[in-house]
C-alpha cells in the first residue's frame, strides 16, 4: 500500500505535452482558486462587524473591473482551448508509418493482433520509438482502451472500427484499462502494456513460431478445421461458398420468413459457434458447432481470411 | 392597480391532519413536502455511496459480494443523487417556498399543478426505489447503449420508466415557475427588481422545460429497444450507439445547470445580507443566469470527445464549453467584490456560501481541464471527473442548499436552530468533503478509472483518504437533519426577520399566513437594500433570535 | 336558471354568475388569462422539444440510410394520409372557430364547433386505425410481426439495401405516429369536456380561457402532423 504513486510516468511521445497543458491549467486553477479564497478571506478579516475600518463609498458596480475579468477568463480561455485543440489534432493524426495493430474487446478482455501475425490477450506488446496505430472494435457494448502512462484513451465501438496511435517512448510496464462501463467485470477488463527495445521486440515478435499474416493464418485454420470441405464447392454437402459474402446481407431463415442480416464479424463468429442460430436460407441446418473448439484468436484470424476472400465477386 | 387585501388567518402550519398536507395546494407546504422527499432520498444515495466508498477502502472486492452489487450501487447512487435529491432540491424546496414569498404573490400560477408535480416526483421515486430493493440497475445512470438495451440483466425498463415519470414533474415545476415569474409580480416589481434568486430560477426553469422532453424520448427509445428487441442504438441490429450519447447528453448536460443554477440564486442571496451590502454588478450577475442556460444547450459533446464523434465536432464543443464558464466566473468576482468595504458576520449561511464560492471555483476550473480536448482524452472517465462534478454538486449544490436551509429556517419554521452547531456542521462538511474529493484529482489524473470496484495496490492511498473524508463529511449532514428537527421543539418566535434581510419575503410572518401577505406590498425599490453603516444595531435584534 | 332561449346568440352576460371566476392566487382577471395563456405556451415549448427528439433520431437515420427510407416510406398509405391531414386541418378551422365563439359568447356556436372538432379528431383516428391495421396485415410492425415485403426482398439482391435501416423507419413512424395520436386522443378528450362543461354551463364567464388554451394545444397537435406527414409519407412519392 505504501508503495504509492502520485502522478504517472510519461511513456509516450505526447505525454509530455499533454502534462504540460494540464499543468498550466493546474496553475491557473490553483492561481483563480487562491486568489478568490484570499480575497474572501481577507474581506471577511478586514471588514468583520465588529472592526473600524473605513466603509465609505463602497462601489456599487464597475465596469472596468467587469471588462477586466470578463476579459481576463476569455483570453484565459481562448489559449487553453487552441492548446488543447492543437494537442488533440495531433492525437488524432497517426504518421503514415505507423505499425498496425487489430484490437477488439469484448466483456471482460482485450485481444490485441498484430498484422504479422502474434496475438496476445489483456496484453500490448509494442517497440519504443515507433508509432503505432490500433485499429479496434467491440464484439458486444462499448468499452474503452484506455493506457494512462501514453495519455491515450479511445472509446471502441461494436460495428465499428475506432483507431488510435502512439509512439512509445520509454522502456517499461504500464497499465492498461477499460474507461467506459460495460458490465459485471468492467474493473477487471485490463491488463498491462510492454514497451520494448525494437530488437528485442522483433524476437518476440516471430517467437510464436509461424511468420504467417493474420489472414494466412486463417486459411490455415479454415482448412485446417474442415470449413474448406464444405464451403469450397462440396460435392455431398450443400452449403455456401464465402467468397464475396463478407460484409453483404446474408437472407436467413426463421420460420416461415425470412430475415436479412449483414455478414459481419459477429454473424461469421456467430456461424461458426452457433449455426443452427442463423441458418441461410436455403440451406439445411447441418453445419456442426465448433464452441469450444477454437480460440477467440483463432476465430478472428478465420474472420481475417473469410474478409480477405469477402472482395472478391459472390460464386452463388 | 390596487393592492387586494386578505382577511389575515393563521400560519401555514397551523393545520395538522394528513389530508391537509397531502391535499395542500399551498406553496409552501408543498415546499416542506419536497423537503422530506429529497432529504429521503438523499440518505438513500448516501448510503450507496457509503458502502461504495468502503469498498473502495482496499484494492481487491471484498466487502461486497460481487462486482455486479457494486455496479448497482453506482448506478442507484447516481439516479437518486441526480434525478431524486439534487434536480428537485433548490427548485422544489427553497424555489416553491420563496418565489411567490420573493415576487409578492400569494401563490404560483398553478398550485394544483404543483402539488401534480410532487406526486409525480413520489411515484417516479416509488418505482426508484421499488428498483433497488427487487434487484437494482446496473448501467450506470447513464444508461449507454447497448449495455443497457442488449446486455444488462438488470432492471432497465422499470429504472428507465421510473425516470421518464420523474421528468414531467420537473417539466411542470419549471412551467409554474415561468409562468408565475412573468405575470404573477407584485405591482413595482420590475425585471431588475427581483431579487437575483428568482433570476437564477427562472434560468433554472427554461432549462427544465426544454432540455428534460429529449432525456424522456432518449430513455423511452431505450425501453422501446429493450422491450421489442429492434434496433434504434443496438449495432448489431442496424442501431447507432452514439445517437443515443447524444440524445441523452443534450439533456444531461444542461441538467448539472438546473443542479447548481439555484446554488448560485441562494449564494446571491446570503452574501450582501451578511456583508450588508447590495451585490456588485446585479445586472450582469442577473445576465449571467441566463447566459449559463442558454450556452449550457451548445455544449453536450463534451462528453463525447472520445466516443467516436468526429474530431471538428469535438472542437466545437471544446470552444463553446470554455465560453459557458465565463458567466459562472463573472459571478464568482461578483459575489467576492460584494464583501469589499461590508460589515461581515459569518453565520452559518454565510459559512455554506463561502464555502459555495471557494469550492465551485475550484471545481469549474478543473472542469476547464475537461473542455481542452487534448487532456480529456487522457482523464476522461476517470476519478478526475469524478472529483470534479462532486467539486460542483457536492461542494457548490449541496452546500448551497444546506445554506439556503439555515437562512429560510425561521422563515420556514419560525425557529432559529443553534447557530453553534450549524458552524460545526458547516465546517465538518467543508472539511470532509474536501479529504474526501480532492485526492480523486490525483487519482483521475494517475488514470483510476470511474466505476471500477477493484484497481491496483498503488491507488490505495488515496482511496483510504477519500474514504476517511466521507465518514467525516457523512457526520456534517447528519447534524443539521438533528439539530434543525430539534428547533421544532421550541416555540416560533424567531421573528419576521432575524436577519435583517431584505426581501419581500421578510416582510411577512414567521411562519407566513397561508395567504402570503396581508397585503399585497407596492415596490418602490430594488433589491438588497443594505448598507454596512448601522450595521452594530442589527446585532442586538440578530443575538437575540439565535440560541 | 335556464334563461336561454334557442335563439339567443350573443350579448352581455345574464347574470352575475357569467363573469369568470377569480382564482385566489391571481390579482385579477386580466392576470389569469395571461398566465394561463403563458401556461399553455411553455407546455408547448416542452412538446416541441419531445417530438423534436424524435425527429432528430429520424433525421440521422434518415440521412444515413435514405434508400431504405424512401423505400419503407412507399409502403405508407399516402392517401390516406392525405384525408387525415386534410381532416386535421379541418378541425383547426373548427377548432379556431370555437376560440371566435366563446369570445363573442355565442354558446351555441361554440358547442357545434367543439363538437365538430372532437368528431373530426375521432375520424383521424378512425382512418390511422385503418392505416395500422393495413400494417398489421402487411407484416410492417416491428417486435410484433414485421417482415420484410417480398418486392423489397428480391430489389435487395440487386441494390445494397440494409434491411435493419428498413425496419428502423417503421420503428420511428410507429412511435412517432402513436406519440401523435396520444396527444390526439388527449385533445378530443379536453375537447370534449369542454363541450360538456360548456353544455352545462360549468365554465364561468363564457370559458373563454380555458377555449382559448384547448384551441393553443388542439392547433399544437394540429401543426405536429403537418411535419409527421411529409416527413414519414412523402419522401420518395414518385417512385
Amino acid at each position: 500500500m505504501w508503495n504509492f504513486s502520485l502522478f504517472p510516468d510519461q511513456a509516450s511521445t505526447i505525454a509530455k505535452h499533454v502534462d504540460a497543458l494540464y499543468f498550466f491549467e493546474l496553475g491557473i486553477a490553483g492561481f483563480f482558486t487562491a486568489m478568490i479564497c484570499v480575497l474572501i478571506l481577507a474581506f471577511a478579516a478586514r471588514y468583520r462587524r465588529k472592526s473600524t475600518v473605513d466603509r465609505s463609498n463602497p462601489p456599487p458596480s464597475s465596469k472596468t473591473l467587469e471588462i477586466i475579468w470578463i476579459g481576463g477568463p476569455l483570453l484565459l480561455g481562448l489559449t487553453m482551448f487552441t492548446w488543447g485543440a492543437i494537442l488533440f489534432y495531433k492525437m488524432y493524426d497517426p504518421p503514415a508509418d505507423a505499425l498496425e495493430v487489430y484490437v477488439v474487446g469484448k466483456q471482460w478482455m482485450w485481444h490485441a493482433q498484430h498484422s504479422e501475425g502474434r496475438a496476445e490477450i489483456n496484453e500490448l506488446h509494442v517497440p519504443l520509438g515507433r508509432p503505432i496505430k490500433l485499429t479496434m472494435t467491440s464484439q458486444d457494448v462499448i468499452h474503452s482502451f484506455f493506457i494512462p502512462a501514453f495519455r491515450m484513451k479511445q472509446d471502441v465501438l461494436p460495428g465499428r472500427y475506432t483507431t488510435m496511435w502512439f509512439e512509445p517512448a520509454k522502456i517499461g510496464r504500464y497499465h492498461l484499462f477499460c474507461a467506459e462501463y460495460c458490465g459485471t467485470n468492467h474493473s477487471a477488463m485490463g491488463g498491462w502494456v510492454y514497451v520494448m527495445e525494437p530488437v528485442e521486440f522483433q524476437q518476440w515478435l516471430s517467437q510464436a513460431g509461424t511468420g504467417a499474416s493474420m489472414a494466412e493464418q486463417g486459411e490455415r485454420l479454415f482448412v485446417q478445421y474442415h470449413c474448406a470441405g464444405c464451403h469450397r464447392g462440396s460435392q455431398t454437402v450443400h452449403a455456401p461458398r464465402l467468397e464475396g459474402v463478407y460484409g453483404r446481407p446474408v437472407p436467413v431463415q426463421q420460420g416461415k420468413e425470412v430475415r436479412f442480416t449483414l455478414a459481419d464479424y459477429r454473424y461469421i463468429r456467430d456461424s461458426i459457434l452457433r449455426p443452427k442460430s442463423e441458418v441461410v436460407a436455403g440451406y439445411e441446418p447441418v453445419m456442426p458447432s465448433f464452441e469450444g473448439q477454437i480460440t477467440e484468436p483463432d476465430l478472428l484470424k478465420i474472420i481475417a481470411y473469410i474478409k480477405s476472400i469477402g472482395a472478391k465477386e459472390a460464386t452463388q | 392597480m390596487s393592492a387586494v387585501a386578505v382577511e389575515f388567518k393563521e400560519d401555514y402550519l397551523q393545520a395538522y391532519r394528513l389530508k391537509s398536507w397531502l391535499l395542500t395546494t399551498d406553496h409552501k407546504r408543498i415546499g416542506l413536502l419536497y423537503m422530506a422527499s429529497i432529504t429521503f432520498f438523499f440518505f438513500v444515495g448516501g448510503a450507496a455511496a457509503t458502502i461504495m466508498r468502503l469498498e473502495l477502502m482496499t484494492p481487491k472486492g471484498d466487502v461486497l459480494s460481487s462486482p455486479d452489487a457494486y455496479n448497482r450501487l453506482f448506478t442507484i447512487h447516481g439516479v437518486v443523487m441526480i434525478f431524486f435529491f439534487l434536480i428537485p432540491s433548490i427548485p422544489a424546496v427553497l424555489g416553491n417556498f420563496l418565489i411567490p414569498l420573493m415576487i409578492g404573490a400569494r401563490d404560483l400560477a398553478f398550485p394544483i399543478l404543483n402539488l401534480l408535480s410532487w406526486y409525480i416526483l413520489m411515484i417516479g421515486g416509488s418505482i426508484a426505489i421499488g428498483v433497488l430493493i427487487f434487484g437494482g440497475v446496473d448501467t450506470g445512470w447513464t444508461f449507454y447503449t447497448p449495455f443497457s438495451t442488449m446486455f444488462s440483466n438488470t432492471m432497465v425498463v422499470p429504472a428507465a420508466t421510473a425516470v421518464f415519470i420523474t421528468g414531467f414533474s420537473s417539466i411542470l415545476t419549471g412551467l409554474n415557475f415561468i409562468v408565475t415569474i412573468h405575470t404573477m409580480r407584485a405591482p413595482g416589481m420590475t425585471w431588475f427588481r427581483l431579487p437575483l434568486f428568482v433570476w437564477a430560477l427562472y434560468a433554472t426553469s427554461l432549462i427544465m422545460v426544454l432540455g428534460t422532453p429529449v432525456l424522456a424520448i432518449a430513455v423511452a427509445l431505450v425501453a422501446v429497444e429493450r422491450l421489442l428487441h429492434v434496433g434504434i442504438f443496438d449495432p448489431a441490429l442496424g442501431g447507432d450507439p452514439i445517437l443515443f450519447q447524444h440524445l441523452f447528453w443534450f439533456y444531461s448536460h444542461p441538467a448539472v445547470y438546473i443542479m447548481v443554477l439555484p446554488g448560485m440564486g441562494v449564494v446571491a442571496e446570503i452574501v450582501p445580507c451578511f456583508s450588508r451590502r447590495p451585490i456588485f454588478g446585479y445586472k450582469l450577475i442577473a445576465f449571467s443566469s441566463v447566459a449559463i442556460a442558454v450556452l449550457g444547450f451548445l455544449v453536450w459533446g463534451h462528453h463525447m470527445f472520445v466516443s467516436g464523434q468526429s474530431m471538428y465536432a469535438g472542437m466545437i464543443f471544446s470552444f463553446l464549453s470554455f465560453m459557458v464558464a465565463i458567466p459562472s466566473a463573472i459571478k464568482v468576482f461578483n459575489w467576492t467584490a460584494t464583501m469589499y468595504k461590508g460589515s461581515i458576520r459569518l453565520d452559518t449561511p454565510m459559512l455554506y456560501a463561502l464555502g459555495f464560492i471557494g469550492l465551485f471555483t475550484m471545481g469549474g476550473l478543473t472542469g476547464l481541464m475537461l473542455a481542452s480536448v487534448g487532456i480529456d482524452v487522457h482523464v476522461h472517465d476517470t476519478y478526475l471527473v469524478v472529483a470534479h462534478f462532486h467539486y460542483i454538486m457536492v461542494g457548490g449544490a449541496v452546500m448551497a442548499y444546506l445554506g439556503g436551509i439555515h437562512f429560510w429556517w425561521p422563515k420556514l419554521s419560525g425557529r432559529m436552530y443553534s447557530e453553534l452547531l450549524g458552524k460545526l456542521s458547516a465546517l465538518t462538511v467543508f472539511i470532509g468533503f474536501n479529504l474526501t474529493f480532492f485526492p480523486q484529482f490525483v487519482l483521475g489524473y494517475l488514470g483510476m478509472p470511474r466505476r471500477y470496484y477493484e484497481y491496483p495496490a498503488e491507488f490505495q492511498v488515496l482511496n483510504v483518504l477519500s474514504t476517511a473524508g466521507a465518514s467525516i463529511l457523512a457526520v456534517g449532514y447528519v447534524l443539521p437533519l438533528a439539530y434543525l428537527l430539534f428547533s421544532l421543539r421550541w416555540p416560533p418566535d424567531a421573528g419576521p426577520n432575524p436577519w435583517r434581510a431584505s426581501g419581500l419575503e421578510w416582510q411577512t410572518d414567521s411562519p407566513p399566513p397561508v395567504h402570503n401577505f396581508e397585503e399585497i406590498p407596492i415596490v418602490t425599490r430594488g433589491p438588497y437594500q443594505y448598507s454596512p453603516e448601522g450595521a452594530e444595531a442589527i446585532d442586538g435584534n440578530g443575538d437575540d433570535a439565535s440560541r | 336558471m335556464e334563461t336561454v332561449t334557442t335563439h339567443r346568440a350573443s350579448g352581455p352576460p345574464a347574470s352575475p354568475h357569467d363573469e369568470p371566476i377569480l382564482e385566489e392566487q391571481f390579482d385579477d382577471l386580466e392576470q389569469q388569462h395571461e398566465a394561463s395563456s403563458v401556461g399553455m405556451w411553455v407546455f408547448l415549448a416542452t412538446e416541441v422539444m419531445f417530438f423534436g427528439g424524435l425527429i432528430a433520431a429520424y433525421t440521422v437515420y434518415r440521412a444515413t440510410s435514405p434508400r431504405e427510407f424512401a423505400l419503407a416510406s412507399q409502403h405508407l398509405n399516402v392517401g390516406l394520409g392525405c384525408l387525415n391531414t386534410v381532416i386535421l386541418l379541418g378541425s383547426s378551422l373548427s377548432m379556431a372557430l370555437a376560440v371566435r365563439a366563446a369570445q363573442l359568447q355565442r354558446r351555441r356556436n361554440l358547442l357545434w364547433c367543439l363538437a365538430i372538432t372532437a368528431a373530426l379528431g375521432i375520424c383521424f383516428l378512425g382512418v390511422k386505425a385503418v392505416e395500422y391495421y393495413q400494417e398489421y396485415r402487411e407484416h410492417l410492425i416491428p417486435g410484433l410481426n414485421f417482415q420484410i415485403p417480398a418486392q423489397v426482398v428480391a430489389k435487395s439482391t440487386r441494390l445494397p439495401l440494409d434491411p435493419r435501416r428498413f425496419e428502423m423507419f417503421f420503428v420511428l413512424y410507429f412511435f412517432m405516429t402513436g406519440l401523435h395520436a396520444f396527444h390526439l386522443i388527449v385533445g378530443i378528450a379536453l375537447v370534449s369536456v369542454m363541450a360538456l362543461l360548456t353544455w352545462r354551463r360549468w365554465l364561468s364567464g363564457s370559458g373563454e380561457t380555458q377555449i382559448e388554451v384547448t384551441g393553443l394545444y388542439w392547433h399544437f397537435v394540429d401543426v405536429v402532423w403537418v411535419f409527421l406527414y411529409p416527413l414519414l409519407y412523402l419522401i420518395d412519392v414518385q417512385s
